[in-house]
């Protein structure tokens, strides 16, 4: 540029210091904006406020910065405020000093995080607008909104839980809203607005006092309260602020660097808050849902050094909210995350390995489901145990043990993820473990969930490596406990020569297979089969199925695909047609499936996979699967926890589409409407291409919503029949006990009144849909109290 | 300036580029950004596509596995590609499984820019994965010594079998 030789030299220095220090005329250039971003997320104080001067140094740049770059840094604050709110008190005071330089700057601030509250609250970015109040709370703090004001926010906002017929989650959130904001500035209301303060306060204990809690008993990890209370979310932070309360609103642990600055601060011209109340609800509004705080330590868990905080100390709550945050910032770099961590900013207060443990099992166990996908936290236990050897490692064992021997109260879903978990886990430590330290369990009912914890750990350790290993990492007293052999089971092999039905059509077709000989010809194969139950059958009926037939082909297709999951796919796609034909009814469908359990079933991840790959290939419908689990012949089965696996990813398979289904309606309809799709799926900037595709016409999308329709008679159907099953096995099993004048509280019970709450739980969302029907046809007022209970339970989920 | 999911580094491409790949260094990093099959390196000649199975299921459904094996003997050679449907369910492979162990072994995850048939087998001289031509340490879970010290010292074991 010409203005290069009219630069004097020193002018070509354009370093932090220089712009700080010099307050030189500012160079117009994109760099600059982002150093300013990177100047602004990147400032700390230290731990204790030791680096303060930071924060002035970074005040005096960005005052220079606010008469041309003025957009900019309000948006990179603001954006501070709400994606670092472990750093808000630190952005709070930043915002305070400018405001006293820069009156009219501070203002507009304040609006833009009202207008950014507002449009979170809109989007239903809970979170986001949580963080969002907080910060402007805390800038009652730094004298740059009144306390005023701020009461009369947050008495908009609590209008939410006097509305009538709005769902409970609705005014819970607005509540737990106000109450998360009160450790930053509960002090302050105190000493200024004491009475204000307090009618706050009992507007909201009136609003606890009336809730229903009845979705708690759904949302426990465990079902009991020792030795550590499983309480609602809610109820706690309200026992804690009480606390806090009674100590006059003195807490320690936030970091207060504004308080350094109180008497520039106090000088400033205060702002209000421009008046905003609670958007209204609108159906498609999701509220989080409720949840149990997860407790499984306390003080005297840990070994000596610094305490762990009660369950209702105020610092419980905060350290927990913080740690959870590090994890929703990092969680997409598990290194990273475990260095944050650790390296949490007031770990020298507190025994950072168990709350760091304790918050990560929460959200694991989190019911209905965790925030993360699962392995996330897997491998970031590892990376812990990497960082820090000599001690998460042995919290990590005392948390495992505490886990099993406190399983015979925990919910049915969180032991399937524990199973899941330490099954990894071992598979990463070459699977050493104390297993003598289990030993005595190994004598219990063999469905007390210690021993079948065990049984499906070594399960799933199998699948992972197999079975001699298995075998060998435990203890010999463990042999009941250990899994067969996954090997196929073949009955048509040659040994058994005359004795089995069908075996020389087994043989024709072993060796038609091996030859790839086509469809039709294996078709006509079958077609000689004789039917076993023609001659059961009486005169004119004609069985829907030949069960012989199913059994020979099915038994010798996937026997020799037996090698491993390819193979059998290979087959499977090869002869399509012909388990299209032999699979017709759901007469038919069941006779497969039982043919594949006879062949398989000590493989229990070979079923797993085959079954799902028939659901995929459309061979098989998600009723029969479902119809098969519940079958009498499978009762033996039914505890194990693969059956489950089964029957979930047959409900998600359901699920997923009628979701897909929907989007692509949805899609088609913006289409036929010249809309833009929704914008929010695309990652890359390139601009959107215009594809060539056919115009999609009404009749299309007439012809997709009868699509739909009929999926989501298929999902109903569904679900109508997985719970018309339950209701009738436990409804059986409760009149025998009743009859026989037994307790019925055995383990099948348990077992299965879990598995029928964690259907509702795992796909509340789906299940959401068909509640009336449910209540109509199933759930009715004359069903035993206690499977009406859990019914109940779920619908208070979302009441 | 905040933690971007698509451009985290776990999720960024290694340096190594296939040079049997058929296209410019430029469509091989554009598919290679868009792909949804995984490379995964160092596993045990025994590794089966069970385990291999169990481990990448938990990122998300699987579509295929396709084993890596020796071009002669046709037996597995430590490697493999795994495909999902989904490429958001392999970026989390390689968040969360990269780096981490299957039978004992660390394994290494990388983005594939696509099976094509011929790249299930090894490029080395004698069948199996250029890296066991000329390695040097003993590896029980690959055929014992690398192939040249393998000839000059005499065969070892080739890895225990199951």
């Amino acid at each position: 540029m010409a203005m290069n030789s009219r630069r004097r030299p020193l002018d070509d220095d354009d370093s932090y210091e220089r712009l700080g220090k010099k307050r030189r005329k500012v160079p117009e250039n994109q760099d600059v904006e982002d150093r300013l971003g990177k100047l602004i997320v990147e400032i700390e104080v230290g731990e204790k406020n030791t680096s303060l001067g930071n924060l002035e140094g970074l005040t005096s740049v960005l005052e220079d910065y606010l008469g041309t770059y003025r957009a900019k840094v309000l948006r990179i604050l603001t954006d501070c405020a709400v994606k670092l709110p472990e750093k808000c008190t630190t952005y709070s005071t930043l915002v305070g000093l400018l405001n006293t330089k820069n009156y009219s700057f501070g203002g507009e601030f304040v609006e833009q995080m009202v207008r950014n509250l507002k449009d979170h609250l809109k989007s239903c970015n809970w979170n986001s607008a949580r963080y969002c109040l907080r910060f402007l709370a805390d800038l009652v703090n730094c004298h740059v909104i009144s306390a005023n004001s701020l009461l009369a926010l947050f008495d908009n906002l609590l209008d939410a839980v006097k509305e009538e017929e709005v769902p409970m989650v609705r005014k819970d959130w607005y509540a737990y809203a106000v109450l998360s904001c009160l450790p930053w500035v509960g002090r302050e209301l105190y000493e200024k607005k004491e009475h204000e303060l307090n009618m706050l306060l009992t507007t909201i204990e009136v609003y606890l006092n009336k809730r229903s809690k009845k979705h708690l008993a759904m949302l426990r990890v465990w079902s009991t309260d020792n030795p550590h209370p499983q309480e609602e979310y809610l109820d706690c932070l309200w026992a804690q602020i009480n606390r806090l309360r009674q100590d006059n609103w003195t807490e320690n642990h936030i970091p207060r660097p504004y308080l350094a600055y109180d008497s520039t601060l106090c000088e400033a011209l205060q702002h209000n808050i421009p008046a905003i109340i609670p958007p209204p609800h609108h159906p498609s509004y999701k509220y989080p849902m409720p949840w149990v705080v997860f407790r499984m330590f306390d003080y005297t868990d840990c070994p000596e050094g610094p305490i762990l905080p009660g369950a209702h100390a105020i610092e419980r709550y905060l350290i927990e909210e913080h740690l959870h945050q590090i994890i929703e910032l990092y969680h997409y770099e598990r290194k990273e995350c475990a260095q944050q961590l650790m390296n949490f900013p007031y770990k020298l207060n507190i025994p950072l390995e168990y709350c760091v443990i304790e918050v990560i099992f929460a959200e694991l166990l989190n019911l209905p489901s965790p925030r993360y996908i699962e392995i996330f936290y897997w491998s970031l236990l590892l990376e812990l145990c990497k960082l820090k050897p000599y001690t998460i490692p042995q919290a990590l064992a005392q948390a495992t043990e505490m886990f099993f021997f406190r399983l015979e109260n925990m919910n049915v879903a969180c032991f399937d993820r524990l199973v899941s978990w330490f099954s990894y886990h071992l598979s990463n430590f070459k699977f050493s473990f104390a297993w003598d330290d289990w030993e005595a369990s190994v004598k219990f009912h063999p469905e007390h969930p210690q021993p079948k914890f065990i049984r499906e750990v070594l399960l799933k350790t199998m699948r992972l490596s197999y079975h001699q290993r298995i075998c060998d990492m435990v203890p010999a007293s463990y042999a009941p406990l250990l899994p067969e052999k996954p090997e196929v089971q073949y009955k048509y092999c040659g040994e058994n020569s005359n004795s089995v039905e069908g075996i020389q059509f087994a043989q024709t077709l072993t060796t038609a297979i091996r030859q790839k000989s086509p469809n039709e010809q294996i078709i006509n194969i079958l077609k000689d089969i004789p039917n076993p139950l023609l001659m059961e059958a009486s005169g004119d009926i004609e069985p829907r199925f030949n069960p012989l037939q199913i059994d020979v082909f099915v038994q010798t297709l996937l026997f020799f695909g037996a090698k491993s999951f390819t193979h059998s796919f290979v087959a499977i796609n090869r002869y399509y047609e012909v388990l299209k034909w032999l699979a017709e009814s759901e007469e038919a469908q069941l006779s497969v499936l039982r043919s594949i359990f006879e062949l398989w079933k000590t493989h229990q991840q070979m079923l797993v996979v085959l079954i799902d790959k028939l659901l995929k290939n459309q061979i098989l419908d998600c009723s029969s699967v479902a119809n098969w689990i519940f079958s009498k012949e499978m009762s033996p089965e039914f505890t194990k926890l693969y059956i489950w696996e089964i029957l979930y990813l047959t409900i998600n398979k359901m699920s997923k589409h009628v979701n897909r289904l929907t989007k692509e309606l949805s899609e088609m309809r913006d289409k036929v409407m010249n809309r833009p799709p929704g914008s929010s799926d695309s990652e890359d900037e390139q601009p959107p291409q215009i594809k060539t595709e056919e115009k999609v016409t009404e009749e299309m999308v007439e012809r997709m919503e009868e699509k739909i329709e009929s999926a989501q008679g298929d999902q109903k159907n569904l679900f109508l029949i997985i719970f018309q099953r339950f209701i009738m096995i436990l409804g059986e099993h409760l009149v025998r006990c009743d009859t026989d004048g037994i307790p019925h509280e055995n383990y099948w019970y348990k077992w299965t009144i879990g598995r029928l709450q964690q259907v509702f739980l795992a796909h509340h969302d789906q299940v959401q849909k068909y509640s009336s029907t449910l209540e109509t046809l199933l759930f009715t007022q004359d069903l035993d109290p206690h499977i009406l209970d859990v019914f109940h339970q779920f619908l208070s989920l979302r009441g | 300036m905040f933690l971007n999911p698509t451009n985290s580094p776990s999720v960024e491409l290694s340096s190594y580029r296939d040079q049997h790949f058929k296209g410019a260094r430029v469509e091989q990093e554009k598919l290679l950004k868009q792909s949804t099959t995984l490379y995964i390196g160092n596993l045990a000649f025994f590794t089966t596509e069970e385990q291999i199975h169990e481990l990448f299921s938990k990122c998300g459904d699987v579509k295929r596995i396709i084993m890596g094996l020796d071009k002669y003997k046709k037996t597995p050679c430590g490697f493999c590609f795994v495909e999902y449907y989904l490429r958001a369910d392999a970026e989390n492979a390689m968040r969360y499984i990269n780096a981490t162990r299957l039978d004992d072994r660390i394994i290494r995850l990388d983005w594939d820019a696509g099976f094509i048939e011929g790249r299930q087998y090894g490029r080395g001289k004698t069948g199996g994965q250029v890296r066991d031509e000329y390695r040097a340490d003993f590896d029980t879970g690959r055929g014992g010594y690398g192939k040249l010290m393998q000839q000059k010292i005499g065969p070892t074991d080739p890895g225990f079998v199951r």
